[in-house]
């Protein structure tokens, strides 16, 4: 059977045999970044192209279909032009904040990618504070938009950074007590407990109510964290034009643009991880044969898998909805989501120690 | 009662939001419904109506005749000064004088395809022809002579 | 959900302190064209909207005095050439008027089932444009969809898509395609069932509602003073309908309601705009079935002279009310001619409905005002 395990392994034990274990950590050290990189890359292409695609299906359209096979390397050509454009920095910016404002949102969405389980045993860093570590590096890229739209010296940039910054920093709370309730119930922060915990089923299904409450003020609160349609008050084209990166242009706006789709995937990827087992199967009780089918498909798949639905499903908001006012938007998260997360805890809670899920 | 005010506001809005994502949700997986029409590769099929104003044109016949008198009605009907006519005098085999079209300058830049001159004339000489691919590099292309190289006048025109 | 909007009544009092002059404009998403805001802002309030226009000016009244009154009817088109088919109704009702042209009862069916057929197209441009400017991106698609429909019927029987040039005074320039009455009922068909999508998508959503309920109000004093007409007007509980008051063409023999509501907000404007287009379906269901036989065009005067004197109609275009008044010296060409176009009035009114809501509400506001810049302009 297929294993990203085996693959891993094998490097590991071939690396510490040819040379001594501080080179060969040395040398996993950049393979892991090598490969981090590439799937930046290869995300953002593919989820750029996903988008497009939804979308057009949504709108009753096509869609890109020109360049390659259905327009598959429309976003390569899109790429490539924007690495060829010039990137403007305007006259009155603060030069250095404006230009280290994309590298610092790019460089949060990686940090991210540490804990993540992509598959069996294939985890870049099981740290046991996983879940703490999400939520509190998640939280810097505020700080990446609103430098952007500081130092950019326009007016709309100025106002979209401000939205951004009341959001996000309201949107955290939800978000993080959301977490917590899967946090409550399995009894640990590390995310491979977390999974292992979910062997006999889902917490979507075991933790009966509640978890679903949770599960979709998880989903409303980082699509906001992460500036989507229905809340990308950050951006709101027809309001802004487009917000804290209207000044950017170029690869720095390449940068923006990815950064927000690695972000995407990354809460995606968490959603997955909690509520959705991360890459364990599908296993229904005592059914013993549809579990061992279930077990055959590999665990990278289960993990893609829930990622690129829970993925749709932001999508399938953003091409849906109208966008919220700046006061609503708040609104929601104080009057709405942060009481019904905050009762939610509370019957989590009860639920754990009385041990009534399964 | 404040409470059950708020749940059900909490109810509405998500059955409202629920409403609108099965809409979309429909067209995402009917992929019959999609309606673009992909146009420089389906120009074989592409039907234009037939009244479509695209540009004047002059129709000419198999012996390269056509039916202009060069009256200049479509001159004075037209509001932006995009038909221009020439005249000349033919001389007919009985040794007179007749007034023909030496050319009819027609600038297709400055049209606007409101069909007056083709209401205007009186032996329905010109008609509007349903093309619409009219781009060219240079603006004085646009500037055509309808008539054809020694075309004459149809006979019993007057 | 949450409508607790809380809009500013006086604005005056809040200092000068944290102002923000903003352009909006002449080139920004939500202005649909080449309108300029100036918008001072207190943070995400709005303390006044001041309109620069003029940067589509192309002169069209002076343009007008040059041409004969057969000729100057296709300039019409250009000014809110959403509605188009209706402006030149409107031009060439009053050379009608003026010259006492008889004008047979097929031209006035089909001219008032185009105008029908219009406003509906500019309507459903409308919804979509505005569910676009308030974020959602996909209604544009779906009402476009149907707009293409009408757009087809105009291209078989006009032979244009935008700027139709159907009417000339008398009549109409040619009769309609044969295939005109069976495409109209396939439209009707089509339109009443997809007309339920909007309410699915955009009217019953709670996102939708709380964008636009109680926002960008305006009162029927208001209204009446700011000289607002048309669906604008009538969502304040004004009464304007020319269709009704005085009726031009057939519009005195078809039944149809027309469309009042009284709150007077986006909400309201938005829910007028999507009853006329009901009404205007009920209007062409009467109407398709019985177009009479006969001439498509009356017998005119080679050269068309008005007497000399003033000549004004008026017609209800898809924005309100237009108005052509004419000066006429008796020659063949107006000496003088001045268009009363509802988008100017009606975005006169933005300062008063927008100042002291968020920068959010002040696209429901433009949306729901329908504003179409080259007829503002002219």
């Amino acid at each position: 059977m297929f294993s990203l395990e085996g693959i891993t392994t094998a490097v590991q034990d071939w690396l510490f045999i040819k040379f001594n274990p501080t080179l060969a950590l040395a040398m996993e050290c950049i393979i892991v970044i090598l490969l981090a990189i590439t799937l930046f890359a290869g995300l953002g292409l593919v989820l750029v192209l996903m988008e497009r695609k939804v979308a057009a299906r949504i709108q009753i359209r096509l869609g890109p279909n020109r360049v390659g096979p259905g327009g598959m390397f429309q976003t390569v050509a899109d790429t490539l032009k924007l690495i060829m454009k010039e990137g403007l920095t305007p006259d009155s910016a603060d030069k250095f904040l404006f230009n280290l404002a994309p590298f610092i949102v790019m460089m949060v969405a990686m940090l991210l990618l540490a804990p993540i389980a992509f598959a069996k045993n294939f985890q870049i860093w099981d740290i046991n504070i996983g879940v703490l570590y999400i939520s509190a590096i998640s939280s810097l890229s505020v700080i990446g938009i609103l430098m952007a739209g500081w130092a950019s010296n326009n007016k709309y940039s100025l106002l979209g950074a401000m939205r951004s910054g009341a959001q996000i920093v309201s949107y955290e709370l939800s978000a993080g007590l959301a977490v917590l309730t899967i946090v409550v119930l399995t009894g640990s922060l590390q995310l491979s407990e977390i999974i292992a915990a979910q062997q006999n089923g889902w917490w979507i299904f075991k933790g009966h109510i509640p978890a679903v409450i949770a599960f979709v003020i998880f989903i409303i609160a980082v699509t906001a964290e992460t500036n989507r349609a229905p809340f990308d008050l950050a951006e709101a084209e027809s309001e802004l034009t487009a917000g804290f990166h209207t000044e950017y242009s170029g690869m720095k706006f390449a940068l923006f643009f990815l950064a927000e789709y690695i972000n995407i995937f990354i809460v995606c990827a968490i959603g997955a991880t909690l509520f959705l087992g991360g890459w364990m199967p599908l296993h229904i009780g005592s059914w013993e044969a549809f579990n061992h089918i279930m077990d055959y498909i590999p665990s990278s798949v289960w993990f893609m898998g829930k990622t690129f639905f829970l993925i749709f499903v932001i999508m399938w908001f953003r091409w849906t909805f109208p966008r919220l006012r700046i006061d609503q938007l708040l609104n929601l998260e104080w009057k709405y989501l942060l009481p019904i997360s905050l009762l939610n805890l509370l019957l989590v809670a009860v639920i754990a120690i009385l041990g009534w899920h399964f | 009662m404040f409470l059950k005010e708020y749940i059900s506001d909490v109810y509405n809005g998500v059955t409202s939001l629920l409403k609108g994502m099965r809409k979309t949700g429909y067209y995402f997986l009917h992929p019959k419904e999609i309606i673009t029409e992909q146009y420089p590769d389906n120009r074989a099929t592409l039907v234009l109506a037939e009244r479509f104003k695209g540009e004047v044109v002059m129709p000419h016949d198999a012996n390269n005749e056509h039916a202009c008198t060069g009256c200049t009605a479509c001159e004075i009907a037209c509001p932006n000064g995009t038909i221009k006519v020439v005249t000349k005098f033919d001389i007919t085999p009985e040794g007179k004088k007749k007034k023909a079209i030496d050319a009819l300058v027609y600038h297709l830049e400055l049209c606007t395809m409101c069909n007056l001159c083709v209401v205007a004339c009186p032996s329905d000489a010109i008609k509007m022809a349903p093309t619409f691919e009219h781009s060219v590099f240079d603006r004085s292309k646009l500037t055509k002579i309808l008539n054809k190289p020694a075309s004459k006048i149809r006979e019993g025109i007057e | 959900m949450y409508n607790q909007t809380e809009i500013i009544k006086d604005t005056t009092n809040l200092g000068p302190e944290g102002e923000l002059i903003i352009n909006m404009g002449p080139q920004h998403p939500a202005t649909h064209g080449v309108l300029h805001l100036v918008v001072t802002l207190n943070g995400e309030t709005i303390k006044k909207i001041e309109p620069h226009l003029g940067y589509i000016h192309r002169s069209i009244e002076k343009m007008c005095e040059s041409l004969t009154y057969r000729q100057f009817i296709y300039v019409t088109s250009r000014m809110d050439y959403l509605s188009s088919h209706i402006n030149n109704l409107g031009c060439a009702l009053l050379i009608e008027k003026g010259m006492q042209i008889e004008v047979p009862e097929r031209a006035k069916y089909i001219r008032v089932i185009l105008s029908e057929l219009t406003r509906i197209a500019s309507h459903e441009l409308w919804l979509g444009a505005m569910a676009m400017d308030l974020g959602a991106f996909t209604p544009f698609f779906y009402t476009f969809r149907e707009r293409e429909m009408i757009t087809e019927i105009m291209e078989e029987t006009c032979g244009a898509r935008l700027t139709m040039n159907y009417i000339v005074p008398g009549g109409l320039m040619y009769d309609i395609h044969p295939d005109f009455q069976k495409k109209v009922k396939a439209f009707i068909k089509q339109f009443k069932e997809k007309v339920t999508e909007f309410e699915d998508l955009v009217t019953n959503n709670i996102i939708f509602q709380s964008r636009t309920k109680g926002i960008g109000i305006l009162t029927a004093e208001d209204a009446i003073s700011f000289g607002c007409t048309g669906p604008v007007a009538r969502a304040s509980g004004v009464s304007c309908d020319i269709r009704k008051l005085y009726p031009y063409d057939v519009y005195d023999k078809v039944e149809f309601d027309e469309v009042i509501e009284t709150a007077g907000d986006s909400f309201a404007r938005y829910i007028v705009r999507v009853k006329e287009m009901n009404q205007s379906i009920r209007i062409i269901e009467q109407l398709i079935d019985c177009i009479p036989e006969g001439d498509f065009v009356g017998k005119t005067k080679n050269v068309l002279k008005l007497p000399k004197g003033e000549f004004y109609t008026r017609v209800e275009t898809a924005r309100g009310e237009l108005g052509v008044f004419v000066v006429s010296e008796g020659g063949a060409n107006p000496y003088r001619i001045k268009f009363r176009s509802p988008g100017f009035s009606n975005l006169s009114a933005l300062n008063h409905m927008a100042a002291g809501s968020k920068i959010g509400d002040l696209m429901a506001t433009m949306g729901t005002l329908d504003l179409v810049i080259p007829d503002i302009d002219r």
